[in-house]
This record gives C-alpha cells, structure tokens and sequence, in this order.
C-alpha cells in the first residue's frame, strides 16, 4: 500500500513546502494556537501538496481508525468554487468515546457538526466503486458527531490548506451501529441541538446526494493513492448541517432518523 | 397619499393581487403598525377575497424557524388564511402568471380530523385531533415590492402566502416522530436543499398547537379538514418556468409542481 507512496515522490520544491506546512500545523496543534493559512506566503501550495502534508502528518499519528470527508454539501462546494470534496484520515488519537467530554480546552476553536457513520463490513478499493458497491460493503451505520478545529485563524483558509491540515479533523465519537439494511440513508432527518435549541435540520442527501456517494468518491480518490477502505474502519460520511461552535458548559445533540441520538458535553 | 385606514390597505393589497402589481411596503409610511393592526387588514383582506366566492381551507403559519424570525426581527411566528382557491395538487402545473414574485417552500402539512381551539390546546391535544400527515409545497409570494417585508406587512399580506400543493397520500400520526421527518428538495432532478421537521418550531406538531392557541384569542377554531401548512423546512427557492420542483418526503412520499409561464 505504502509503495504507491513512496514512488511517487513530489518535486523537490513542492516537498520541501510539504514539510514546512506540516511543521507549522504540527506547532499549531500542540501549542493550541491558530496561524495564518499557509497558502497566504507559500503560493505553490496546491491540493496534492495538501494531501502530502496529510501523509506526512499520518506518518505521526497513531494507528488508522478510518476516514473523513468535507466540503461535501453542493451549497458549500459553490461558496469554495470547487466540485469535488476533500478527505482527512481519522486515527485513534481523534476517537472521543461516548459519553466522554469534550475538553474544548485542548482546542483552538472547536465546531460540531452531525454525520452519518458508516462502518465498513469488507474491504473496498478500486477507482470505479460506486455508491452501490459501498452499501454492499457497508456492515453498519451510526450517528456521529464530529469536532472540527480549524488550526487556521477564523477558519480561513483555501481548498489546499485545509487538505493540508487533515480536513480540520480533531475528535468523533459515534453512536450505537444499526444495520443499514432498508433504510434510504437520502431521506433520514437529521437534527442538530445546541444549548436544548435547533441549530439546524437536514437530510442525510446534504452530503454529495447521498452518504455512500460521498464514501464511493472517497475510494475512488483513495484509489488513485493505491489505497483503500479496509473492513472494520469508520468512515465520517461529511456535515450535513453548519457546524456549531461550541464553548465550556455547551452540550451538543445530535439525532438522526432510525439511527438514533447522540449527546456530548463540553467542558 | 399614504393609506391609513384598515379598508384602504386591504383595498391596496386586494388590487395588488388582482393586478399582479406590487405596491410599496406599508412601513415605509407607517413604522409604529402593530401586529394588531397587521392582522385586521388580513382580516378585512380576507373579507374581500371571500366576498369574491372564495373559501378558507385552513392555514399557513410563516416564520416558524429561527433563521426566518431573526431575518424579519421577532420571536413569534405569524400566520395567514389558506384559500381553496391557491390549492393545487400533486403533480399539478402552476403558472407564473398566477403570482408577482413567487418562491418555493417544503412543507410538513397536517389536516385536522377534529374541531381544535384555543386557549389552552397543548401539543398532545394537536396531536389527538389530527386525520393525518402529508408533503406539500407552499409557493410563497408577496404583494409588496421586492419582498422588502416587515413584520406587519407580511401579516396584512396573508402571511405571504401564494398557494399550496398538497401531496393526495395521508399518512396516519401514529408512531411518527415528526421532528425527524427528513426532507429533500429538488429542482429539475438536482438537489437545491434539505432540511427535517424540527425546522417548523422545533416541532411541527407545536406549530399546530401555537396556531390553534393564537386563533383562538380571536375566537376562530380549526375545523375538520383544515390544512396546516407548518412552515418552510429550508431556505425558500425562487421558482422560473421550466422547473420542475419535487420535495420528497420520508414516510410521507413527494409532491410536485412543475411550473409554467
């Protein structure tokens, strides 16, 4: 797997840019300190750098637990001008368990937002998967709530940047899986609750038209990295509504339709 | 001349309907109207339009999401009459011609099985006396210039409220979460926006509740076979001819409208 890596090296130049925005976004996190986009002084920083900066980053990070997808939403993909997502990898240093609080301490400015997870039942690779292949290899679906924390100021940032800084992952946690069979992951309502008020409503197709095409792309984008999905690995199927920042004392639902509720406290 | 009294506005938005010609806000002139005053124009307004052979069918209630209130600067929803004349059905085309500056909105509809009025109706009461569930469409319009609305304006102005499609497939209550009702709208096959229940007020169920409270302090009920349109569960769509706009519902099934010049 790794091989696809490895021979396929980026321009001196692009490397050397690679590492210097891993370096920035490594201090950002551990000093818990926003900085400036790094596209704002390195210009040829472009999404395959970005991606390259995610590899570099995952070389460091503890074991893969699974994937994440953004920019999934057509509404945002316009207000970007882009077409296509953007995947992050999620590893076990992101896992927030259920129940446990979420110590936005430890975050630069943290935001929630609702996800369908699935979880993977088979192993799924190959550049032409469809959405279809993904729900035949899909063992179980959940609600989740992911945590964002952009390590760019004010969440500013370009397509590139943000690859670079992992899709602004930062902690999930899921809920109770249920089987996937006869539910229209399309049409299930979701419902994001901030401080015991509506923060915003979807359905499961705000992300790309439906879940499983948002992950059928991120196999196919994975593919061409020599990649893919292995069975048992959770896959953040992209926000469906805007995220909410969250504070200490904040708490955060998230319920969705026949897959059920899921709560995370902040402190 | 500035229109003061309550029959000049009615008079002014009536003519505004009858001739598709949108006419200035009423709080341009007059920024003190209260929702008091808003309310006895639709009244008078509504007088006009069933002098004219026109019937009340039920109602819309607007401004039930927060986005919504915070855009026009309350806290409370409003609403307006439904007449039997704006309802269309599934699949049905609607003309352009029909309204001055239309947009498109899903919608949760119930329609009452029994008499429900205010005071005092709690949303386990709605509950009991609701026939059933469907998906609709509002198409939302205003008689006002570029939709530059306040809150007095819209309520003088039938809440702005067009006309509806109302899907023919009556879902039972029973066992429903209808915060959780997912939603997506489409626009000739594309997404254009989704949304659940609990846009409408938290619950569309607490919209039937609130309407049947606020009805009742001017001593008016819902009635068997009213509509409750429970309001938009995203932002409204624009609508141009060609489209066809298709708002699936789960547990509920589609409605939709194509709409024509």
């Amino acid at each position: 797997m790794t091989d696809a890596i490895t021979t396929r090296p980026p321009a001196t130049g692009q490397s050397g840019i690679a590492a210097q925005v891993a370096a920035r976004l490594e201090r950002a996190r551990t000093t818990c300190t926003a900085i400036p986009p790094a596209s704002d002084d390195l210009p040829g920083l472009d999404l395959a750098t970005g991606y390259e900066v995610q590899r570099l980053h995952r070389a460091q990070a503890g074991p893969l637990v699974g994937w994440k997808l953004g920019v999934t939403s057509r509404a945002k993909q316009m207000q970007v001008g882009v077409h296509e997502p953007i995947r992050g990898f999620l590893a076990t240093e992101h896992v927030l368990d259920i129940g446990e609080p979420l110590q936005t301490r430890q975050h630069i400015q943290p935001r929630c937002e609702p996800e369908i997870v699935l979880i993977m039942g088979s192993d799924l690779a190959g550049p032409h998967v469809s959405a279809s292949d993904v729900l035949a290899a899909t063992a179980a679906v959940a609600v989740g709530i992911e945590v964002l924390d952009s390590r760019y100021q004010d969440y500013r940032f370009t397509m590139p940047d943000v690859v670079a800084d992992n899709a602004s992952a930062s902690r999930f946690v899921i809920g109770t899986p249920v089987p996937v069979a006869g539910i229209d992951l399309r049409l299930v309502g979701v419902v994001l609750e901030h401080r015991g008020e509506v923060f915003g409503t979807a359905s499961g197709a705000a992300s790309l038209g439906h879940p499983a095409a948002a992950v059928a792309w991120l196999v196919r984008s994975l593919a061409l990295e020599g990649e893919g999905l292995r069975a048992g690995e959770i896959i953040l199927s992209g926000g469906l509504t805007a995220a909410v920042p969250v504070g200490p004392g904040d708490v955060v639902v998230a319920t969705i339709d026949r897959l059920g509720s899921l709560e995370l406290a902040c402190q | 001349m500035p229109i003061t009294d309550v029959p000049g506005k009615a008079r002014a938005l009536y003519d505004a309907r009858q001739d598709r010609k949108p006419i200035e806000p009423f709080t341009d002139e007059d920024a003190s109207l209260t929702m008091a005053d808003a309310y006895a124009v639709q009244a008078e307004l509504t007088r006009l339009l069933l002098a004219d052979g026109d019937r009340i069918v039920g109602y819309k209630v607007g401004l039930t999401s927060k986005p919504m209130q915070r855009m026009v600067g309350v806290d409370t929803p409003d609403y307006g009459p439904v007449l039997g004349s704006t309802v269309y059905r599934n699949g049905d085309a609607v003309s352009l011609g029909a309204f001055i500056q239309p947009k498109i909105e899903a919608e949760i509809v119930f329609v009452l099985g029994e008499r429900l009025r205010g005071p005092g109706v709690s949303v386990t009461d709605a509950h009991r006396a609701i026939a059933g569930i469907a998906a609709s469409v509002e198409i939302v319009d205003s008689r006002f210039a570029d939709w530059r609305i306040k809150l007095a304006d819209t309520i003088s102005d039938l809440a702005s409220n067009g006309a509806v499609a109302v899907s023919s497939q009556l879902v039972p209550l029973a066992g429903l979460d209808t915060r959780l009702i997912g939603m997506t709208l489409s626009r000739n096959g594309e997404l254009v926006d989704t949304g659940a229940g609990a846009a409408a007020l938290g619950d569309p169920l607490a919209v039937v509740a609130w309407l049947a409270n606020t009805l009742g302090e001017h001593g008016v009920a819902l009635e068997p076979g009213h509509l409750v349109m429970t309001g938009a569960l995203h932002a409204a769509v624009p609508m141009t001819a060609g489209d066809v706009f298709r708002a699936d519902f789960d547990r509920l099934g589609p409605v939709t409208v194509r709409v024509v010049e």
